[in-house]
């Protein structure tokens, strides 16, 4: 269930209440989110969209740690994000989030496996656990056969799946994804969007997504409007899988 | 360890300005040791320099003699446990490159003097039998191709004619800075075959009972020459190579001086390429960031690719300079011990860790307080 009323009183995976963001641009103060409630519970699919500068990524680098509140609080698990230390926070997000970006961010000095093994060199896995994960999650997103091969080797959408692999690799409680598919292709911004469907059908992940594409919402189970800073509920329905 | 892979990564994604940057501290790091070698070559004189020795010299100048007479005479001072004298040959092997110092010693004295030079008994034995027998330092013995028995020609310029002389002996250094390039023969064929200066000797080395007593010793020597035709002027040996080196110049400032300009120049060098190539990873420092490193790692990371850079570039100079060491004496013997002393080595490896560390530390602290979203939103 996904709620943006703040009535919810039950524990909700995520619950953010009161939120406010302002920035200070010269001298004038911009108020990106207002006072936004929010709750998503495990294994939704939640879609967020709006015009630019509405701040849905701002409203997603907060829920992922990224970034800090002018007001308000985060609850991820029980955990109120918004009070944890830089350090303490590093190491949740380390735990709970995998992000995946617009321009997948993979470091192109490293392979598809050491890319994927990035978020476990932080653990105390051994090295042939590590091994084990990576590959277990590059078979997940079907690159197998191309965990040797460097970033510029991979096409647009194997790059993008490379990225989830190596967000779902430390089996994240949530999945934050910024525009993941505003860089691809329609056939391969279909595979990407069927591979998040899949990993919320089939591991029950949460995920959330901001997109300005109408055929990426589809695939969510709700789509959340962002206007001004203020959250709107858009349509909430039974998807058909 | 889990780190390196992505270390080496990152070192080596601009291959080419790695391989300048690896370079620049090759080089640095080479000119280093081999200006410390200099330095030392210069300075071994001090170095190795007995405490308990004296060097006596005509007060006039070092190229003046002193009679032979003053060997018995500075015996009887107190505190005096030996004494043996040397003059400088000055001859010409084959031509005037090959350059290596030849002495007349008084061969009954002048082993008692240097036992840090080491000689087989039987060897010397057949130097005393033979009067045209030389000793030959190992360094120059092996320099030559120099066999036992062979029969070494030598022009002399001081002492004019040809000379000839048989290897009976080769003396070897019992610390690696001692000198085995030096020629000597017996005193007494010289003053036997020179017209000039007869009776006479180019310095005296005087061993004192106890280092202690060596002050009042040098100043018992020269007032007991004051006011003769032959007045000396004694100092310790260490005092002695020290003012002798003072005549070439400074060196030690000309070195320093040298090697402060190049590594300022790998520092600004190394500085501004590890800058340039943090600025260029904004977007993936983020990315780590966002994943889980923190700052403290990031941090570690900069600097440990700065540190890595300095140890294999610096490394690379310090085994180029060891090696070219090795090879010997490149000036054809100007600079008769040209040894890179391994605490030479670890000097110039600290050097080179230091300066990573200088190099790193600006764009290390600009990784570490990058702010992810900002950083985001750059890429």
């Amino acid at each position: 269930m996904v709620k943006v009323d703040g009535s919810t009183p039950g524990d909700s995976l995520i619950r953010v209440r009161n939120l406010d963001k302002r920035y200070q641009r010269g001298s004038e103060e911009i108020h990106v989110l207002q006072g936004l409630n929010l709750d998503v519970d495990q294994g939704e699919f939640v879609a967020f969209m709006g015009p630019s500068g509405s701040g849905k990524t701002t409203l997603l680098n907060l829920l992922g740690g990224l970034d800090l509140p002018s007001a308000g609080s985060i609850t991820v698990a029980g955990d109120e994000i918004t009070s944890m230390s830089g350090r303490k926070l590093t190491t949740w997000r380390a735990r709970h989030v995998g992000f995946i970006f617009q321009l997948y961010n993979l470091i192109p000095v490293l392979t598809a496996f050491q890319n994927v093994e990035m978020p476990l060199v932080l653990t105390d896995l051994s090295k042939a656990e590590r091994r084990e994960h990576v590959e277990t999650a590059l078979s997940m997103v079907g690159l197998a056969d191309r965990m040797h091969h460097y970033p510029r080797q991979l096409s647009g959408g194997q790059e993008q799946r490379v990225a989830i692999a190596r967000a779902i690799v430390s089996d994240p409680t949530f999945l934050l994804c910024d525009e993941p598919t505003g860089d691809l292709d329609r056939a391969s911004a279909d595979e990407i969007l069927d591979l998040l469907d899949q990993l919320m059908r089939d591991y029950s992940k949460t995920v959330l997504i901001v997109t300005h594409d109408p055929r990426a919402a589809q695939h969510a189970k709700v789509v959340l409007h962002l206007e001004k800073g203020i959250l709107i509920e858009g349509q909430q329905r039974e998807r058909q899988v | 360890m889990k780190f390196f892979p992505l270390l080496i990564a990152n070192l080596f994604r601009k291959k080419v300005r790695t391989t300048l940057t690896l370079g620049s501290f090759s080089v640095a790091l080479f000119l280093f040791c081999l200006l410390a070698t200099i330095d030392a070559s210069f300075n071994q004189g001090v170095e190795v320099a007995g405490v308990d020795r004296l060097v006596v010299l005509n007060r006039t100048s070092l190229i003046q003699p002193l009679p032979y007479s003053y060997q018995e005479r500075l015996l009887q001072i107190n505190g005096v446990k030996a004494v043996t004298f040397a003059i400088w040959f000055g001859g010409i092997y084959q031509n005037e490159r090959n350059f290596f110092p030849q002495f007349a010693i008084d061969y009954t004295t002048y082993p008692q003097m240097y036992p840090e030079f080491a000689i087989p008994p039987e060897q010397w034995e057949a130097f005393i039998r033979d009067r045209e027998g030389c000793v030959v330092g190992r360094g120059t013995f092996v320099k030559y191709g120099w066999k036992l028995g062979d029969r070494i020609p030598l022009r002399g310029t001081i002492f004019p004619g040809a000379w000839e002389f048989n290897i009976r002996a080769v003396y070897e250094g019992t610390r690696n800075e001692d000198d085995t390039t030096q020629f000597w023969f017996r005193y007494d064929y010289l003053d036997e075959r020179r017209d000039l200066g007869k009776g006479t000797v180019g310095w005296y080395m005087v061993k004192v009972d106890h280092p202690d007593h060596a002050a009042q010793v040098a100043a018992a020597v020269d007032r007991l020459f004051s006011n003769s035709p032959f007045e000396t002027k004694t100092e310790t040996e260490k005092s002695f190579a020290s003012d002798f080196i003072k005549q070439v110049g400074n060196i030690k400032l000309i070195m320093i001086s040298i090697g402060g300009v190049v590594f300022f120049t790998l520092l600004l060098v190394t500085g501004s390429t590890i800058s340039m190539s943090v600025r260029e990873r904004t977007g993936e420092i983020a990315v780590l960031k966002t994943i889980g490193f923190s700052d403290i790692m990031v941090l570690c990371l900069v600097l440990g690719e700065s540190l890595l850079l300095a140890l294999v570039g610096g490394g690379t100079g310090l085994v180029l300079a060891k090696l070219f060491t090795l090879g010997g004496d490149p000036t054809g013997g100007f600079l008769p011990i040209f040894y890179l002393a391994p605490r030479k080595m670890a000097m110039g490896l600290v050097l080179a860790l230091i300066i990573g560390l200088l190099c790193g530390i600006l764009p290390a602290l600009f990784a570490m307080r990058l702010k992810i979203v900002e950083a985001l939103r750059r890429v």
